[in-house]
């Protein structure tokens, strides 16, 4: 039987209602400094070293940055109109004539809709198209046809294609740059608009397929991507009055996963491994962390955070993330759990 | 020319060959390949020599032993499994080595049964997910523009694959981006896997839908040499920035009288003994 949503819309306390509206910004915490559009302003520059970039999109430009390239450089910026299967296509014929292209989408387009395109025309042939995807996982409050929750499940089988889940505008601003230089395709989970900078705080640089030790700690790994390490960081920091000692380990390379560095974390003894991911709990990085550590014979007490495997609710972004367990405060009440 | 590399222009100027004669041998390396594997889209092959023959052999500037030159015009072949009718237009036009036929369809072949770019030389598009080619076209046709080649993008469509959507989203991008570049070709043989396309997805008014998108559409019949050598003259002489197509009406297993008057299907049986009177029969037919 169809489940209804009915029956919730007479439960809102008008008092304290917040707004779909406060979607994107509200990914940064308060306090947090944000820089605008960092995927876009990087294109644009990088754009003027590399005369073979070139973007696209499917009538997303402005929702996915890539407005500054096109400002920037409007010759080399082609609106394909809302088609994205001719997006992927295109952007696989612009490589065969030498060009890279960057094409742009929503997260939920690309991998649903486009599928087929992407895996036939550009990945079969390691084409040099890098793929940018705005709305990953639970970053809208718009429903389902929006959140992207199972995009790198989806993805993750496809051969060839090396796959991308940036912190923060300054992982995005590195992310972009490696992949402009790496030959090959990409599928890179984008933040856009105003984009929160925590990583600055750390010796922190993106590299492809390397996961990067950002603290150290003697009860908890946690080992994330995206949004969730922001979170995760934050989540570390208020553990430490509970004396809990949490260390975090960013896996911004989906595709290929640094085994190295999660089997090196996870063999230490004596701590909880848990792997925390904007993405559904189905196929993203958290069944790539557990089928990694059983094929090596590494058995730490294991657990996730990551989206139920449903659809979601729509709503209000902070609503919607304490509801699915991804808020900071969420996950600092798991952990205790976890932990006592 | 000096490299040894032999650049075909249009008009293909020392030729004794006709092109009819061209055809002739598409067919017949087509027949044979099938004869390898004992079976094959022979008779998509067979139908769709006569285009293979004008546009290698009449239409498209390539060169035979340097298939990525940058100056060629490029063929794309959205239906892999007409592989078969390419290889064989490829053998004729020196790209690919005739004793390789036997090959086809083989384990470690370069001639596997669908046409995919890493495999073949001349195979420009890893085909055979239908309703790609146009879209890749679309791109590469912007990239040859934006490197202000003078080159064509032609793309072998078939009309079953128009009933894939990405094929119109592509003729809607092709006609707004006025990519004069882009000749697209459709072997309409109203045949596909369940049966006469017309009468699974029907495409028909199949040139005025194209000329609603935005393109210069003419439709030929597809087994004349003299109608489809004007009308790649016509594609590729317009000065009108819009794409162009030729839908070519096409019998299949043309040549093979046996075969033609068969009841045909996307897929068409031939017993072992058949395969030598194929040849015997495109022989007969052969032009003088």
């Amino acid at each position: 039987m169809r489940q209804s949503k009915f029956a919730r819309r007479h439960a809102v306390n008008a008092g304290e209602r917040k707004t779909t509206s406060a979607m994107i910004a509200s990914i940064a915490p308060n306090g947090v400094p944000t820089r605008s559009a960092p995927f876009g302003h990087t294109l644009a520059r990088l754009a003027h070293q590399r005369p073979g970039i070139v973007g696209l999109t499917a009538d997303l430009a402005k929702y996915t940055d890539l407005h500054v390239f096109a400002q920037e450089h409007p010759d080399r910026f082609y609106q394909m109109g809302m088609a994205e299967q001719v997006l992927m296509s295109a952007a696989a014929g612009l490589a065969r004539e030498g060009f890279t292209p960057f094409a742009t989408t929503y997260a939920v387009f690309a991998s649903r809709r486009a599928y087929d395109f992407i895996c036939m025309a550009i990945a079969e042939e390691k084409l040099d198209v890098k793929i940018v995807c705005a709305l990953p996982g639970l970053t809208t409050g718009y429903g389902p046809s929006h959140q992207a929750t199972e995009d790198i499940a989806i993805f993750r089988g496809m051969p060839n294609l090396t796959i991308i889940d940036p912190c923060d505008a300054l992982d995005i601003e590195q992310a972009t740059e490696a992949i402009a230089d790496y030959k090959g395709p990409v599928y890179m989970r984008l933040l856009r608009g105003k984009v929160p900078v925590v990583l600055d705080e750390y010796d922190y640089t993106f590299e492809i397929g390397k996961a990067r030790l950002l603290r150290d700690g003697a009860d908890v790994l946690f080992i994330s991507s995206g949004l969730m390490t922001m979170r995760v960081l934050e989540a570390a920091k208020a553990l430490e009055a509970d004396r809990i000692d949490c260390a975090v380990l960013h896996v911004p390379t989906i595709k290929p996963l640094d085994t190295q560095a999660i089997l090196d974390g996870a063999r230490r003894p004596g701590r909880l491994v848990v792997v925390a991911e904007n993405h559904t709990i189905i196929g993203g990085l958290g069944e790539g962390v557990a089928a990694l550590l059983m094929r090596e014979g590494v058995a730490p007490v294991f657990r996730q955070i990551a989206l139920p495997d449903e659809f979601l609710d729509a709503g209000a972004l902070p609503t919607l993330h304490d509801r699915y367990g991804i808020s900071s405060s969420e996950l600092v009440r798991r952990v205790r759990k976890w932990t006592e | 020319m000096a490299d040894g590399t032999t650049e075909f222009e249009m008009p293909r100027a020392g030729s004794n060959v006709s092109l009819a004669e061209r055809a002739y041998r598409i067919r017949r390396h087509a027949v044979r390949m099938g004869e390898v594997q004992g079976q094959g889209y022979v008779g998509q092959a067979l139908g769709v020599a006569d285009v293979l023959a004008v546009a290698y052999f009449h239409a498209l500037r390539y060169r035979p032993d340097d298939t990525l030159w940058e100056g060629r015009d490029r063929f794309l072949l959205s239906i892999g499994h007409y592989a078969i009718a390419l290889y064989a237009a490829l053998i004729e036009a020196g790209v690919l080595p005739e004793e390789e036929l036997e090959t086809y369809g083989t384990d470690d072949s370069r001639m596997p049964m669908s046409g995919m770019a890493p495999y073949t030389p001349g195979m420009e598009i890893t085909a055979g997910s239908l309703g790609h080619g146009l879209g890749i076209a679309v791109g590469m046709c912007l990239g040859l523009k934006r490197k202000q080649s003078d080159s064509f993008v032609y793309n072998l469509l078939s009309d079953g694959e128009l009933g894939e959507g990405s094929t119109w989203e592509a003729a809607m991008s092709a006609a707004h981006h006025k990519l004069d570049n882009l000749i697209a070709i459709v072997d309409f043989n109203n045949q596909q896997a369940d049966g006469p396309s017309t009468a699974m997805l029907s495409s028909e008014p199949v040139t005025d839908k194209f000329e609603a998108f935005g393109w210069h559409a003419q439709r030929v019949d597809g087994n004349d040499i003299e109608a489809l050598r004007a009308a790649f003259d016509n594609a590729r002489g317009l000065k009108d920035p819009r794409p162009r197509i030729i839908v070519c009406d096409t019998r299949m297993a043309k040549g093979v009288p046996f075969l033609e008057a068969r009841d045909i299907t996307h897929f068409i049986r031939v017993e072992p003994y058949e395969w030598a009177l194929a040849l015997e029969a495109l022989e007969k037919g052969r032009p003088q």
